[in-house]
């Protein structure tokens, strides 16, 4: 229950942070809130040789809207200031609601968003977010930065595009376009502040008159996956109880979600199900409200 | 591994610290520096035990390392009181409802709810019991804890309201 030895740097920059992970060849990691890299350390389920701190890089806290109007949030804001800042509860309120739903108040002071989406734990809340509204993740190496679209990023459980040289520097959240939007986060966790078995992020935008829905499901496959079925019934359709119990039913019809001790693969697409309709059903009432 | 050098602010008093950066905070806190009040239980960030404030916020100091506090304010259990009392509002309110059996989450209960006033003076039984959720006590003694929250909050309130 304690971590091995490991060198510790503090990069002032990214850059610095970038040529610590280059010189150490692949073998250093970045240690931002440390809530979920700390916890495998002292099981020793990870051993890095070098923690790379990226504390002190004050570029990665920064939280800002660009002219295209899409929200930038910096890799080390943490889930407190996530789901409590008026810019984001104004711009991506869905992000705000499912930062409230991460572990519990210690956590949520020092986790942040950019070490949640670089674990990449397959029933995490804002990767499953960041998939549901488009997101892009601004990787920078040693030689450039790029930017990578979420549907790209998550990869597989605790896998993603990011390089071993490469520093997640920030996610930023497109305009959605719409002229109103309803939106819900639901999780079904067996305690209150648990690893969530099953996630939903949903997102009801109205451009005109034409209605669209954005689902995205996370604790139902290695990564979070969008609803696709789902989301393709409801466009254009009437915002009503019949279609979100008709969305639920896509969702569990589309799933193959896997069984573990925290629940069985029945379960898993029964609460995917019920807690899609409950999310549209929120996000409905939130849309008729905007 | 060679050690490093740190300086920062504990329970109001300057402190420079030496530790190879593999130290835990909290084993630091209490193996080097004798603070055994920060209670160490699960050590990977579940039982809530081991909770401390940093700059104001409570964390676990089992998900830190030592070198990590480098600038930092940090506040332990043995810094609630202040010098001149022996418990604060908050501890007396524990010993008066009992809000402590066995004493290992304690501290960490302590901090946890320090917090919780210091943000929100006047909260709900439901919000006391969410700001907990994270705080296990294996005496299973969470009513008490939750009454001594509340008498806490009454507590502070009305020294509050005296002073206006």
């Amino acid at each position: 229950m304690k971590p091995a030895s490991f060198e510790y740097v503090t990069a002032r920059t990214v850059e610095e942070a970038v040529r610590a992970l280059a010189d150490s060849e692949g073998e250093g990691k970045c240690l931002a809130g440390g809530q979920s890299l700390v916890p495998l350390m002292n099981f020793r389920l990870a051993r890095p040789p070098l923690l790379v701190d990226l504390g002190q890089v004050d570029e990665l806290r920064q939280l800002r809207h660009d002219d295209d109007g899409s929200l930038v949030v910096g890799a080390l804001v943490t889930h407190r200031e996530v789901a409590g800042s008026p810019l984001i509860a104004e711009r991506v309120p869905l992000l705000a609601e499912a930062a409230r739903e991460v572990g519990h108040a210690a956590i949520r002071n020092r986790g942040t968003i950019g070490g949640s989406f670089a674990h990449a734990d397959p029933v995490a809340e804002l990767p499953c977010v960041g998939l549901t509204l488009d997101a892009e993740i601004v990787a920078a190496g040693p030689h450039r930065r790029r930017t990578i679209a979420a549907a790209d990023f998550f990869q597989g459980p605790f896998t993603t595009a990011l390089a071993a040289d490469e520093v997640l520097v920030e996610i930023r959240f497109p305009a959605s376009g719409a002229e109103r939007s309803g939106w819900a986060f639901c999780e079904l966790a067996r305690r209150r502040g648990d690893l969530a078995v099953v996630g939903v992020a949903a997102q009801l935008e109205r451009r005109g008159q034409r209605l669209s829905a954005r689902i995205g499901l996370a604790g139902v496959a290695g990564r979070p996956v969008r609803a696709v079925a789902a989301e393709a019934g409801l466009s254009g359709a009437t915002p009503d109880a019949a279609s979100f119990r008709a969305a639920g039913e896509a969702v569990a019809a589309s799933l193959a979600p896997p069984s573990d001790i925290h629940g069985s693969a029945a379960l898993r697409r029964r609460v995917a199900s019920v807690l899609t309709e409950r999310a549209l059903e929120r996000a409905a009432r939130r849309l008729e409200a905007a | 591994m060679s050690e490093r050098v740190f300086r920062f602010r504990l329970n109001g008093t300057e402190v420079e610290g030496r530790a190879e950066p593999r130290r835990l905070l909290s084993d630091y806190l209490r193996d080097d520096l004798g603070l055994t009040g920060t209670h160490v239980g699960c050590e990977h960030g579940i039982c809530g035990a081991c909770t401390i404030h940093l700059n104001g916020r409570a964390v676990r100091s089992c998900l830190l390392f030592a070198c990590q506090v480098d600038g930092a304010e940090v506040r332990t259990v043995e810094g609630l009181a202040d010098a001149r009392d022996p418990l604060s509002p908050l501890q007396e309110a524990f010993w008066e409802h009992h809000g402590l059996q066995c004493g290992f989450c304690t501290p960490g209960m302590l901090m946890t709810a320090a917090e919780l006033l210091e943000t929100n003076p006047d909260p709900t039984e439901g919000e006391i019991r969410e700001a907990i959720s994270g705080n296990l006590c294996r005496c299973t003694g969470y009513v008490f804890i939750v009454d001594a929250i509340r008498a806490a909050a009454d507590k502070l309130g009305a020294r509050g309201a005296e002073r206006q």
